[in-house]
């Protein structure tokens, strides 16, 4: 498999604390790709630099062969990088429709001068719109909440109007940040189908997670970060047994 | 002293009053559109809006006399005036977030407030520059009749901004409600962050903003030089000062808030000014209307800060 992304040297930090430094990874297109780490080991610090909300202090991103324009994030959307947050983030006065709407942003055109020149395009291209964000709640399974506004969903329901905003940026890669946080047993076993049905639609995936399980059961390859340093990268078997892991992460207690 | 002044408002003088402030009123509402929706979309108080209206008032009013001393006919004077001024003050809008508010988009919230401010001094001693310190008044573009209704007069003026604005407000409610371009913009306005990682270019957003919010503006600023027939170098200022609380009446950040708000603040001048000289037995007079739009901003500041129809001041301050 080639390569999908591939982060070389990140470095960044936050006044004297180094929240990452010199990550490498690689991530190959079709895979579910893990990071793992314990609290405040940098992996949200590394989401948050790879999708340009943080400007890096080292290293490059080059993305399906292109340079990642880093610190603009809707270059990297467009580029087509999307994704979700640890701490759900969606626009809480707008429906659940109209936030997988906006998501399609990106991938439509009718501008302020189109609206008003070419109306029926415009309507035309509104309806397209319309119609895939339709799709993409059914996807996710809230399309009967389409109408509600986003701030009144149930949490769940939150995490996977989150994925089907993210999903509606037509991205090659999806980043979830602990899609599964929050989740019971039967809402992250679903989210696990989920996940599956993404990677098998096409998309990559990028996966932050505290359920170990899920990681190591879903994952086809993880890294694990240790204090901003990457300290493992391989299938989860190998993960697992590495004693750097189990020490860092794991405890001794899992060995 | 035995005859005294009426307890009962006549029902003429009372319509006439509120035709009056209908009609201020919707020119308020114009004006307070621009201020709620760059405050909604990036916390901002634009306090040089007011100076764009009276650009774009100047400006109507300089292509209108160029336009009829070449002897073009009344009607098509109006509609260029009107579109040049419109097309000049969205260039200056986008003029001003470009140059004097993108630099300070993450600055403390104090700086672009005062660069605000200076802008709109530099704004208005650059109109005074260009077209003097005069008053100049404006040419009659608009049909004079007038119509009476239960012995109150409305002129055909007012009706064609009651209706002009209206419009105006309806087209800009389907815009930001119904439109790619309105989706966009109230994504950026919950969190511009959040939308530039779904796609949205929030530099783009935010300029077009601007571009809209100082189009409705220069269309105020050709119908208040209508509605009274002068335009100075210095109207922006009160007339920005009003338009912003009646944003903040609205409940500033809220769309619907600036229409009923200005709508609401022009009845409340209009209604002031008309009966202030009954009520206080003629110690005051009419030209105290102005007191009234900053006595209801303190009312609001004070009992409601978040004005009629806005939540959302408490967690953007």
């Amino acid at each position: 498999m080639n390569s999908l992304l591939d982060a070389r040297g990140i470095g960044k930090r936050f006044g004297g604390v180094q929240a990452l430094k010199d990550v490498s990874l690689t991530i190959r297109a079709g895979e579910i790709y893990g990071l793992i780490g314990p609290n405040g080991a940098g992996k949200t610090t590394f989401f948050n630099v790879l999708t340009g909300l943080y400007a890096k202090d080292e290293g490059e991103v080059v993305f399906a062969g292109v340079p990642l324009k880093l610190g603009s994030p809707h270059e990297v959307a467009r580029a087509g990088i999307a994704r979700t947050f640890q701490n759900i983030r969606l626009f809480a006065n707008m429906t659940a429709l109209e936030n997988v709407m906006v998501g399609r942003h990106l991938r439509t055109k009718v501008g302020v001068g189109g609206a008003v020149m070419r109306f029926s395009k415009a309507r035309e291209e509104e309806a397209a719109i319309r119609r895939r964000a339709h799709e993409l709640l059914r996807y996710v399974g809230v399309e009967h909440h389409a109408q509600k506004l986003a701030k009144n969903l149930a949490y769940g329901d939150q995490r996977r109007l989150e994925i089907a905003r993210a999903l509606a940026t037509e991205p090659k890669l999806l980043a979830l940040d602990e899609p599964a946080a929050g989740m019971n047993a039967t809402e992250t076993a679903e989210l696990r189908t989920l996940i599956e049905g993404i990677r098998a639609d096409g998309v990559t995936v990028l996966l932050i997670e505290h359920d170990v399980k899920l990681v190591m059961g879903l994952c086809d390859r993880v890294a694990v970060l240790d204090y901003g340093i990457k300290i493992a990268e391989d299938v989860p078997d190998v993960v697992k047994r590495d004693p750097q892991v189990v020490d860092a992460y794991l405890g001794a207690g899992h060995g | 002293m035995g005859d005294c002044q009426p307890i009962i408002p006549a029902v003429d003088i009372f319509l006439q009053q509120i035709f009056n402030g209908l009609t201020l009123g919707s020119i308020y509402a114009l004006v307070a559109l621009g201020y709620t929706m760059v405050y909604g979309i990036m916390g901002l108080i634009n306090f040089a809006h007011g100076e764009v209206v009276m650009i774009g008032a100047l400006t109507a009013l300089a292509t209108a006399k160029a336009l009829l001393a070449a002897g073009v006919p009344p009607p098509l004077v109006l509609l260029l005036a009107l579109l040049v001024a419109t097309l000049v003050c969205m260039a200056l809008g986008a003029a001003i977030e470009r140059v004097a508010y993108r630099p300070l988009r993450n600055a403390p919230r104090l700086a672009p407030l005062i660069t605000a401010i200076g802008v709109s001094i530099v704004l208005q001693q650059v109109a005074m520059l260009v077209w003097g310190r005069n008053y100049h008044s404006v040419p009659q573009l608009l049909p004079a009749g007038s119509y009476e209704i239960l012995g109150a007069q409305i002129t055909e003026v007012q009706l064609i901004i009651m209706a002009v604005a209206a419009s105006t407000m309806l087209g800009l409610m389907q815009l930001v409600n119904r439109t790619r371009l309105g989706r966009a913009m109230r994504a950026t306005s919950e969190s511009p962050a959040i939308a530039a990682l779904m796609g949205v270019d929030a530099n783009r957003i935010i300029m077009l903003t601007f571009v809209i919010g100082s189009g409705l503006g220069a269309l105020a600023g050709v119908m208040v030089s209508a509605n009274y027939g002068i335009a100075h170098y210095h109207m922006g200022f009160l007339l920005g000062l009003k338009a912003f609380t009646a944003a903040v009446l609205g409940g500033i950040g809220n769309l619907a808030g600036a229409m009923v708000g200005g709508l609401l603040l022009g009845i409340i001048e209009a209604l002031g000014a008309g009966y202030i000289g009954d009520l206080t037995g003629g110690v005051l007079g009419s030209n105290y209307q102005d007191v009234f739009a900053f006595f209801v901003l303190i009312v609001v500041l004070i009992f409601r800060p978040s004005g009629l129809m806005g939540e959302k001041v408490a967690e953007r301050a």
